[in-house]
């Protein structure tokens, strides 16, 4: 009689409180809901004629028309298609550069120079495209500083101004990624050589191995679980480019090469104003992806022994 | 470090001269746009088209006084101004406490909960129904777009959560047994404690707002909220008519008047955007190390 009560109450405190901690997260799970998870109902727009300024449910009812226009829009979509796996493409064949470039910073053991050099490399990531994009006609414009020099050196180049280019414009932009992006995305790598045994530097060293050979031998393979990571990732993303540069740089003569998914569907959408087929083109984009991401994530678990995400 | 120098050969020797060459290469790739866009903004027109390289010719403030004087600029910086603070603030309270009830073994359905938040950050509804669903909660053309839609961030908590599940439970155990609820737990134990964490979100969040523009773009109209990103992009779209509007305002004045080009109202305004960040950038940068290393320990 005495012991029983009691017991049953701390019991039921402790349940108590694991729905006082549901009740306060509630607030929270809402504001997500609304902002990440209503949009998903705007979906259904891609299975009527979408009429500005009517509900949804007047809106005629049309089956898979919408989805239909990919297949007349067949040669759009390839070209937009081509743009958008180049850029992924390329951009995977740069993963190692960061790589590359942290090695290289972890190699010189000035600490005041590295500090230095990691400081400056990493600005550019914290710019807007925008920013990047005035930085780069700054320069590269026909106004801009290396037509101004080649001028002054009587220089001739073939194309003229690379930012109206068709035929520079993943190379142009791949660049252009890479600068942005190089000094941060070396900081994970930087991470990860700390975290390598110090034991295995050691013993490279009473073995009388070379710096190459120790990067060869030591360093490299102790970095590859984390470049596997972030190739994987990649991989997931390989239809998301992102609007923000394509975007910003985009220009009439370089439309034909420039336009990737994403300003397809910004196109589309907000420029010709048909909301319908936007939101077809958005939501197969996602579920792409999050399929990509499934995938990845199942060679993940089978080669590293734990899923990515 | 002595026994590496004994066996240096001289083609390692060489090869440490080529590996600082090659990081002096890119340093100095990385920074000479900025470096450029800023002394040919104090150069005059006349200077500019005629080529600066390295220091600044001819130096005049004068297209820095005229894009101040066209009075937008300085709201649009007030407006940024108001959502790097508010948005930033209202995004750490709520994701860390979030991420702090998160962390309770003891909750309802917690493990559903997170799963739900985490997988926003795969699942993308897309531009459209981003935009059909903040203009039918009335957010188009309200401040609050700028909060709101950001408050709860998934990548933040995944941060906080880590960081907080780290932290050695007996103080919360014995803030618990001197009666501290939740919030004074919250308050008093896990916010001092995780500030270097909260210092590296909330670093990450107000470069994320400072750089904001499609929330700007697509959904705000009103002048009055119009952000330095949107001016930015505004200007940079009609340098050629502005450098005129500004010219145009002080006839019969030769010599100034060839100090206003275009070039140098863009990289004017170019440098009055980043500045902010520069100037912050240095000192935090060490915040900005730490947060990414947490999400690869995530990963």
């Amino acid at each position: 009689m005495n012991g029983k009560p009691v017991r049953k109450c701390r019991l039921n405190g402790k349940k108590i409180r694991g729905y006082e901690y549901l009740l306060l997260s509630i607030p929270f799970l809402l504001l997500v809901i609304a902002f990440a998870y209503v949009p998903l109902f705007s979906w259904l727009y891609a299975f009527v004629h979408y009429q500005i300024g009517h509900r949804l449910s007047d809106m005629p009812f049309v089956g898979l028309a919408n989805f239909a226009k990919l297949l007349r829009q067949r040669k759009e979509i390839a070209r937009v298609l081509r743009n958008t796996l180049a850029m992924s493409f390329l951009n995977i064949i740069c993963t190692p550069l960061p790589m590359i470039f942290a090695i290289m910073l972890n190699e010189t053991r000035r600490v005041k120079f590295r500090k230095f050099v990691q400081t400056m490399t990493t600005l550019p990531n914290f710019i807007s495209w925008f920013v990047v994009f005035e930085l780069a006609s700054a320069l590269f414009a026909s106004n801009g500083l290396l037509p101004l020099l080649e001028g002054k050196m009587g220089i001739v180049r073939e194309g003229g101004n690379i930012m109206g280019n068709n035929d520079m414009v993943w190379i142009f932009q791949l660049l252009l990624g890479i600068w942005k992006g190089l000094g941060w995305q070396a900081i994970i790598y930087l991470a990860a050589i700390a975290g390598i045994n110090e034991e295995l530097f050691d013993a490279a060293r009473v073995d009388g191995a070379s710096k190459l050979q120790t990067i060869r031998h030591v360093t490299v393979p102790g970095l590859m679980p984390t470049y596997m990571v972030l190739l994987l990732l990649q991989v997931a993303n390989l239809l998301n480019n992102g609007l923000d540069q394509y975007f910003v740089f985009y220009n009439p003569s370089v439309s034909d090469r420039i336009e990737v998914l994403d300003y397809y569907v910004y196109k589309v959408g907000i420029l010709v104003n048909d909301y319908s087929f936007s939101i077809v083109i958005g939501m197969l984009k996602t579920v792409i992806s999050v399929i990509l991401l499934f995938t990845v994530n199942g060679i993940s678990r089978r080669l590293r022994g734990e899923p990515l995400v | 470090m002595s026994a590496v120098r004994i066996k240096s050969s001289p083609q390692e020797a060489l090869l440490r001269v080529v590996n600082i060459g090659l990081l002096c290469l890119i340093t100095l790739l990385c920074t000479y746009p900025f470096y450029y866009v800023v002394i040919g903004s104090v150069s005059s027109g006349d200077a500019l088209a005629d080529g600066v390289f390295l220091l600044p010719r001819q130096i005049t403030f004068y297209t820095y006084n005229r894009v101040f004087a066209k009075g937008d600029i300085g709201h649009a910086f007030l407006v940024s101004a108001a959502r790097v603070v508010s948005g930033t603030s209202v995004c750490l309270l709520c994701s860390s406490f979030f991420a702090y009830l998160m962390t309770k073994r003891e909750m309802v359905g917690r493990r559903i909960v997170y799963r739900i938040v985490i997988s926003t950050m795969y699942i993308h509804a897309g531009l459209i129904p981003w935009y059909l669903t903040m203009k039918m909660y009335g957010l188009k053309n309200h401040f609050l777009l700028y909060i709101l839609p950001g408050a709860v961030s998934a990548y933040y908590i995944i941060l906080m959560k880590t960081f907080i599940e780290q932290l050695p439970a007996s103080m919360e155990e014995s803030a618990a047994l001197d009666g501290a609820g939740i919030f004074r737990t919250f308050w008093y134990i896990i916010l001092p404690l995780s500030k270097p964490i909260i210092a590296t979100i909330a670093v990450y969040c107000a470069v994320g707002q400072w750089n904001a523009w499609a929330d700007n773009y697509f959904l705000v109209t009103d002048p009055r909220l119009q952000t330095v990103q949107l001016i930015l992009y505004n200007y940079l779209r009609q340098a050629e008519q502005l450098a005129s509007s500004m010219r145009s305002g002080m006839l019969g004045n030769s010599v100034l008047e060839n100090a206003i080009s275009p070039t140098g109202v863009r990289m004017a305004i170019t440098v009055i955007t980043v500045i902010p960040i520069m100037c912050v950038y240095p000192f935090l940068q060490k915040y900005f190390a730490k947060g990414i290393m947490m999400g690869a320990v995530k990963g």
